[in-house]
């Protein structure tokens, strides 16, 4: 049975072409691109290559692409080398809704004796941008705010944010990882220092990511060893993976427009189906400012990971929220924060689109949720509580 | 993703008795919506015999919840009240073939439900409201409940501990606290090894103590060896059993059907023989 593919902000399909530009560097071209012959010699210069296809997506200069192993790798590397290069002052600035990646590496900086400011959100998710004005200190080292929120696809004002952090002259990093070839960006236009990238949510393969740093900033590896990546980032290459990435990155661009036009569609067809045909929703996050590919809705008194495994017995690949689904018992820290009740944080669902997605797909979810919820409903010491309201 | 056994996932998605019974004898209610799970369990009890005519439950959670909420149903009809307070978590984990180890509070939200219905039916109060020291507050779980989990379940670690109760699952703050309950009863030697009850057991506990063994002592040994067995049928004291994967073209799987019995024998019956299918 196909599987009705849904969870494109967990991680995507690599793409054919993609697959295709990667599998010589499985097989025959296995050199190191450090060597000085011109086997593996010529490797470096597909790597350059695909440094240009991502300086390209974001409007970057080649040499302002570092590559890494993943997202968080990239979160990590830019938040520590921004301590690293103003090691007087003590002070990071982040939300409440950030990736792991950003909210544990800053908990961990907490016990190096770092103060941390964690910016509260609203209940659609969005930022108090006087709250950010009003944190920054002369102490304050770092800004880490994400480009787009990974559950709920809200997109913070990344602009605004950054004309106030530059301002005030602190270094800004943007994990960007869910924004990166689903929002037109340009670093050009856009004044942040650092700015991360994650190859599988774009359609290329795990394990490879991207840090964005601008020209000029100051820069302190994380991974130290040998000379790659002109000794910003140690160690043998990715390669099949990086040229893979460089491939997702050119397709990324081509088919932006579909973020806009038909994933949308599908998206809001989605959305608006299952307003209409299970009681109680309520969408969670701020729908205009919010990425085309995702909705979160909950489903009051019903409990997510119940309704993932009945979606599962279709084939329909969904994410939720609660704490049954999230490796440690609490609920979604980012719903958490937006004050989202505890009535509808355990049945929230995140459907997540892409390219790949189809009307049938949209289609047959819709056929199947209302019965689901109903059931489950059914099944629910409150689900009286529901025919009530 | 979870790796729930079959029968979880059976009793999850058709999951037998649900709903209320009307003018119910007895009502035990459990958890919270915001603590994630919560169980509602109705009794119809035969005044006369004291037996259980009929047990319904409603369940807001996830599938090991339902599946262990269902399953509670099926092992206490036609027991007893006194009866079925011998059902354990236990009993109702090894009913589903085993949970995760980090979905066993399902079981024990079960047990609890049980408790506090027949409490109900008792005229007792409910046992959650039992004095404790508050050690949880994200999850409102006292010192006492996780005492008895400590000894109920043999519990080594305090991530067992909130495997089985929730504690420390939030925000970690007692983490510490209850390291230091493990710790203590444990070297206050105040608990011994659980040994398993001498007495006659039902058919049905019989097949769920057979079926846990084989899934948690049985099973993790032999795929770490590439195999892998699988419970084909109980009759009596007779289990048979289908070797598989690697098993099935071993030299030695007479030697493993003995090893099976040997274990079945030790842990549940010594009247228990073993056949491969």
């Amino acid at each position: 049975m196909k599987a009705i593919y849904l969870d494109n902000n967990a991680s995507t399909r690599v793409a054919d072409e993609v697959i295709e530009a990667m599998l010589p560097y499985f097989g025959t071209l296995y050199g190191n691109p450090s060597s000085m012959h011109t086997f593996g010699g010529q490797i470096h210069r597909k790597i350059e290559n695909a440094r240009q296809e991502i300086a390209e997506l974001i409007n970057a200069e080649p040499d302002e692409i570092i590559f890494t192993s993943c997202g968080t790798e990239s979160d990590n590397t830019a938040v520590m080398s921004a301590l690293q290069s103003n090691p007087q002052k003590k002070h990071i600035i982040t939300t409440k809704v950030e990736h792991p990646a950003v909210i544990n590496f800053c908990k961990t900086m907490v016990r190096k004796g770092y103060e941390v400011t964690y910016l509260p959100v609203d209940k659609s998710g969005k930022l108090n941008l006087e709250d950010l004005e009003s944190a920054i200190t002369d102490n304050t080292v770092a800004v880490s705010i994400m480009y787009a929120n990974n559950e709920t696809g809200v997109i913070f004002p990344i602009d605004e944010i950054a004309s106030i952090v530059k301002s005030k002259g602190v270094m800004l990093h943007t994990d960007a990882v869910q924004g990166v070839g689903k929002l037109l960006i340009d670093v050009k236009k856009l004044p942040v220092d650092m700015l991360s990238l994650s190859g599988h949510k774009i359609h290329a393969s795990k394990g490879v990511g991207a840090l964005y740093v601008r020209k000029g900033t100051r820069f302190s590896p994380y991974m130290i060893g040998g000379h790659q990546e002109k000794g910003r980032r140690a160690g043998t290459e990715n390669v099949a993976s990086i040229i893979g990435l460089g491939k997702a990155c050119v397709l990324a661009k081509k088919y932006m427009h579909e973020e806009h036009t038909k994933i949308k569609a599908l998206r809001d067809t989605l959305e608006q189906g299952l307003l209409e045909s299970c009681p109680n929703p309520r969408i969670n996050g701020d729908t205009e400012h919010r990425l085309t590919n995702t909705t979160n809705i909950s489903f009051e008194y019903v409990e997510g990971e119940a309704i993932l495994l009945r979606l599962n017995e279709d084939n329909i690949c969904a994410s939720s929220g609660s704490a049954c689904t999230s490796g440690s018992l609490e609920p979604s820290h980012v719903l958490r924060a937006m004050g989202v009740p505890f009535t509808a944080i355990h049945g929230s669902i995140r459907f997540s689109l892409s390219r790949y997605s189809t009307d049938e797909d949209i289609n047959i979810v819709l056929d199947r949720m209302p019965k689901i919820i109903k059931e489950l409903r059914e099944l629910s010491p409150y689900g009286r509580e529901v025919k009530a309201t | 993703m979870w790796e729930y056994t079959e029968k979880v996932k059976e009793y999850f998605l058709h999951p037998k008795n649900i709903g209320e019974i009307e003018n119910a004898d007895a009502v035990g209610e459990v958890g919270s919506i915001i603590c994630g799970d919560a169980l509602k369990l109705f009794l119809k009890i035969d005044k006369e015999t004291g037996k259980i005519i009929d047990a319904k439950f409603q369940t807001f959670g996830c599938a090991s919840a339902i599946a262990s909420s269902s399953a509670l149903t099926e092992l206490i009809k036609g027991k007893t009240t006194e009866e079925a307070l011998g059902v354990s978590n236990q009993d109702i984990a090894g009913y589903l073939g085993g949970l995760p180890r980090e979905k066993m509070h399902c079981s024990v939200m079960g047990r609890e439900a049980l408790e506090a219905a027949i409490a109900n039916y008792r005229g007792e109060k409910p046992p959650e409201v039992e004095e404790g020291k508050l050690v949880c507050e994200c999850f409102g779980v006292t010192d006492k409940k996780i005492r008895r989990a400590i000894i109920e379940n043999n519990l080594q670690t305090a991530e067992d501990v909130t495997n089985f109760t929730k504690a420390g699952g939030g925000c970690g703050k007692c983490i510490p606290e209850i390291e230091k309950i493990v710790q203590d009863m444990w070297a206050e030697k105040a608990i011994k090894k659980t040994v398993k009850p001498k007495e006659k057991l039902t058919n049905i506990q019989k097949i769920a103590m057979i079926q846990e063994v084989i899934e948690k002592e049985i099973k993790p040994l032999l795929q770490s060896h590439g195999g892998d067995v699988e419970l084909i049928d109980v009759d009596g004291n007779k289990v048979t059993v289908s070797l598989r994967a690697m098993c099935t073209e071993c030299l030695m799987a007479d030697v493993t059907i003995k090893d099976i019995e040997k274990k079945l024998r030790e842990l549940v019956s010594e009247e228990i023989t073993v056949e491969a299918e």
